[in-house]
């Protein structure tokens, strides 16, 4: 096996770190965690300002999957957020694939210049892990379709330009075979948005579709090829933008409280860095075989199963050994004075359960890996 | 980039599947207990001739998770690291002691000790090779290796080189036992599937259980991650790369450090991985007869034979966090 990266993907990663280290900066870490939006426009828009964004756009760019994962893997290293940016660059990717020539030409450049978000309204409020069985309903009338129904956990759409939302277009065929995707812009009359917090001071949102009156232009792919456009957007993820190395900031923030504090020198606490850093260093590895497997042609989309579960499980032993180290210290939160690793422990503590949650339980995950990894019969559920 | 085995590589691998597919089944690692050597089986494998100066680590690594895979009676990993530092010191068997020579001038329970006409390791300052009758036989143990305690100082010795020479044997030794035991780890894991689909219980194979299922499926992540992990750690020591190892971002090229990990990763890997396999099969898994056993001794046996894991993870913090100790009088 060759790890290797090649002189040109070196240089890039270079760029990209540099470019994140002037941006990620304290402001936009304050600002990030006081308004729960975990975006970095600045970093958004001196990315596209180098054509970095248009560079990591599937099917866009010049940019290949070893790219698009160094980028990500780059940025949350750093511990900037990367949900928001990937998101956009993945929906772009979809655009330019399966996108008409209107979408193509409003969104894309949007989107590269650093300027747009996208959001995705899949998820509802009683349905997450069966998404087949969505109720959000959009009904032929004349040549406009009329969309009614409520989505939720819709992530930045208090702040993107669009939502690709997931809607039932024929109740009479199977279930993932009558939805459709649509393209929407988010000044469309009939949508509200109202946040929703989470515990991990991120805000995210519940959005809401009252008679939204659209167009077939904002069909986005074939009408009941939802499912599908779908599939696109997951097979242009591939697990290799970002989510895979929460650890390693969370690690950094730890070692350097261990050394300010004296802790460092403890067997049992050097113990636990040791151990986390292997585990950082293994979920690397498994998302760069991802990067590597879909640069070669092939879906690594099992391999991303696997490595989704890895990196969020091993991240959780992490941050609760961690804060269990911290003891009483590791309780208290960010900017407040004597705070564990400044309260990056406690940040940890809290941002980790979702981990296992969103993109794809843990359970859904070990479905599809027992049945189409490990060839086991349909399960008894 | 490639992060996959070479086609050479599969096509190495595939040889030695089919090799000890044949002359290594159950039978013969049964047969071979308590021992956990099997002579003839030892000279079919000396005779494929790998142990050559040419042989990489990482090759060498490839063949280690087979003989993982069939739990092979025969001491490959340490005569793969031992062996081309005795070139002319005599055929037979090689290997290295993994602790320095106690105040005795004993080297306590070395790997393939029971067996080996060689013993490399450290005494006092030096790195010394030792030729002398092997016991033949060794205290009973937990993986059925044929451990043994070995004189430093009784035989034919050498001088190789200073003690800190030592450092890239074990180095090599760690990074082809945790192939070895990603071979133990997938093998305990095909055991289980084939278990599993057969038992049935209320009806319906035990495999369309959920708990099942979900029990087995974090398994294959695991053990690509220490193949991956294991095959980086070969190719650095391949490379004589650059002994970079920053932690801050995730970057690591140090061979000795990346040896570690990866042992101690695979070593997880294999004790969960059997310690799973084992449970799904049931009663069964406990019986003597059931092949699970066999896997599940040596994934623990073959791991802490170097020592307990925390005393390697230590060694490994004194390499990423190397300033800690004065840290501590820093004051605060
Ligand atoms: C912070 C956050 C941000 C999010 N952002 C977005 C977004 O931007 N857009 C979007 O569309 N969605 C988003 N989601 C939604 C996310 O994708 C869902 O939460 C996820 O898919 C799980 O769905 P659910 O929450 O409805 O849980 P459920 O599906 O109700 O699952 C509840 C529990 O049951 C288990 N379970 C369900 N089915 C099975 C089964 N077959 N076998 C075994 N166990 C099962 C699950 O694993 C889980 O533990 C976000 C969620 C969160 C928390």
């Amino acid at each position: 096996m060759d790890f290797e990266l090649s002189p040109e993907v070196v240089a890039y990663r270079e760029r990209v770190r540099r470019i994140v280290a002037a941006h990620h900066t304290p402001e936009a870490i304050r600002v990030q965690h006081e308004t729960g939006t975990f975006n970095n426009p600045s970093l958004n828009r001196a990315l596209a300002a180098e054509g970095l964004i248009e560079r990591a756009v599937p099917g866009l760019g010049a940019g290949d999957p070893i790219e698009l994962w160094v980028l990500f893997n780059e940025i949350e290293k750093a511990g900037s957020p990367v949900d928001a940016l990937g998101v956009a660059v993945m929906i772009a990717g979809v655009v330019q694939h399966v996108g008409n020539e209107r979408q193509k030409a409003e969104l894309v450049p949007a989107v590269t210049s650093g300027e747009a978000l996208i959001c995705m309204g899949y998820s509802e409020p009683d349905v997450g892990s069966d998404l087949s069985a969505l109720t959000t309903r959009a009904v032929r009338d004349g040549d406009e379709w009329v969309i009614n129904g409520a989505k939720m956990w819709t992530t930045m759409a208090h702040e993107a330009s669009w939502v690709i939302l997931l809607a039932r277009t024929d109740p009479d065929l199977p279930r993932h075979k009558g939805l459709t995707m649509f393209l929407i812009p988010m000044d469309t009359p009939g949508i509200r948005v109202d946040p929703v917090h989470t515990m991990a001071t991120e805000r995210t949102n519940a959005t809401f579709y009252d008679d939204v009156r659209v167009g077939d232009d904002c069909v986005l792919g074939e009408v009941n090829g939802g499912w599908r456009v779908m599939s696109v957007a997951l097979s242009f993820e591939r697990g290799v933008m970002g989510g895979t190395n929460p650890g390693v900031p969370l690690l950094e923030h730890t070692a350097a409280w261990a050394r300010r504090s004296g802790r460092l020198a403890e067997p049992a606490v050097r113990e636990k860095l040791a151990r986390v850093a292997i585990d950082n260093h293994v979920a690397a590895l498994l998302t760069q075989r991802s990067a590597w497997i879909a640069a070669s042609g092939g879906l690594p989309g099992l391999e991303g199963s696997m490595t989704k579960l890895f990196a969020s499980e091993s991240y959780q032993k992490a941050s609760r050994w961690f804060q269990e180290m911290a003891g009483a210290e590791g309780l208290l939160q960010l900017e407040q004075p004597g705070a564990a690793a400044d309260g990056w422990i406690e940040y940890d503590a809290r941002h980790s359960p979702v981990t296992t949650i969103y993109g794809g339980t843990t359970e859904i995950n070990k479905n599809n890996i027992a049945e189409r990894h490990l060839g086991l019969p349909r399960a008894r559920r | 980039m490639e992060l996959a085995f070479s086609s050479d590589q599969r096509e190495l691998l595939d040889a030695f599947e089919q090799f000890f597919a044949n002359e290594s089944g159950p039978a013969i690692v049964r047969r071979a207990e308590p021992l956990g050597h099997d002579d003839s089986l030892w000279h079919k494998v000396d005779a494929m001739e790998v142990w050559g100066s040419g042989a990489s680590t990482s090759d060498l690594a490839v063949i280690a998770e087979s003989a993982g895979r069939w739990i092979a009676p025969v001491p490959f990993v340490e005569h793969a690291v031992a062996s081309p530092l005795i070139d002319g010191l005599g055929a037979g068997i090689a290997t290295i002691s993994l602790r320095p020579a106690d105040a005795d001038g004993v080297w306590r329970l070395v790997p393939a000790g029971a067996v080996a006409d060689v013993v490399i390791g450290v005494d006092g300052a030096d790195l010394v090779a030792v030729r002398s009758t092997p016991p033949g036989s060794g205290p009973l143990n937990h993986a059925s290796a044929p451990l043994a305690d070995r004189s430093a100082r009784d035989g034919e010795r050498t001088v190789l080189g200073p003690a800190a020479d030592m450092a890239m044997l074990l180095a090599r030794w760690k990074v082809l036992t945790a192939a070895s035991l990603v071979g133990v780890a997938s093998m305990s894991l095909e055991l289980a599937l084939k278990y599993v689909q057969e038992r049935q219980q209320f009806g319906v194979p035990i495999g369309s259980f959920q708990a099942v299922q979900h029990g087995l499926a974090d398994l294959p992540g695991l053990i690509d991650g220490a193949r991956l992990l294991a095959h980086k750690a070969a190719g650095a020591i391949d490379r004589g790369a650059d002994g970079l190892c920053n932690i801050a971002l995730n970057e690591i090229d140090d061979p000795l450090a990346l040896a570690s990990m990866a042992f101690v990763f695979a070593g997880d890997v294999a004790a969960h991985a059997t310690d799973r396999s084992l449970h799904f099969h049931g009663g069964y898994g406990f019986a003597e007869e059931y092949d699970i056993q066999l896997y599940y001794r040596r994934a623990r046996g073959w791991a802490l034979i170097l020592g307990e894991p925390a005393a390697e993870l230590l060694t490994l913090a004194d390499r990423f966090w190397p300033a800690a100790a004065s840290a501590q009088g820093s004051g605060h």
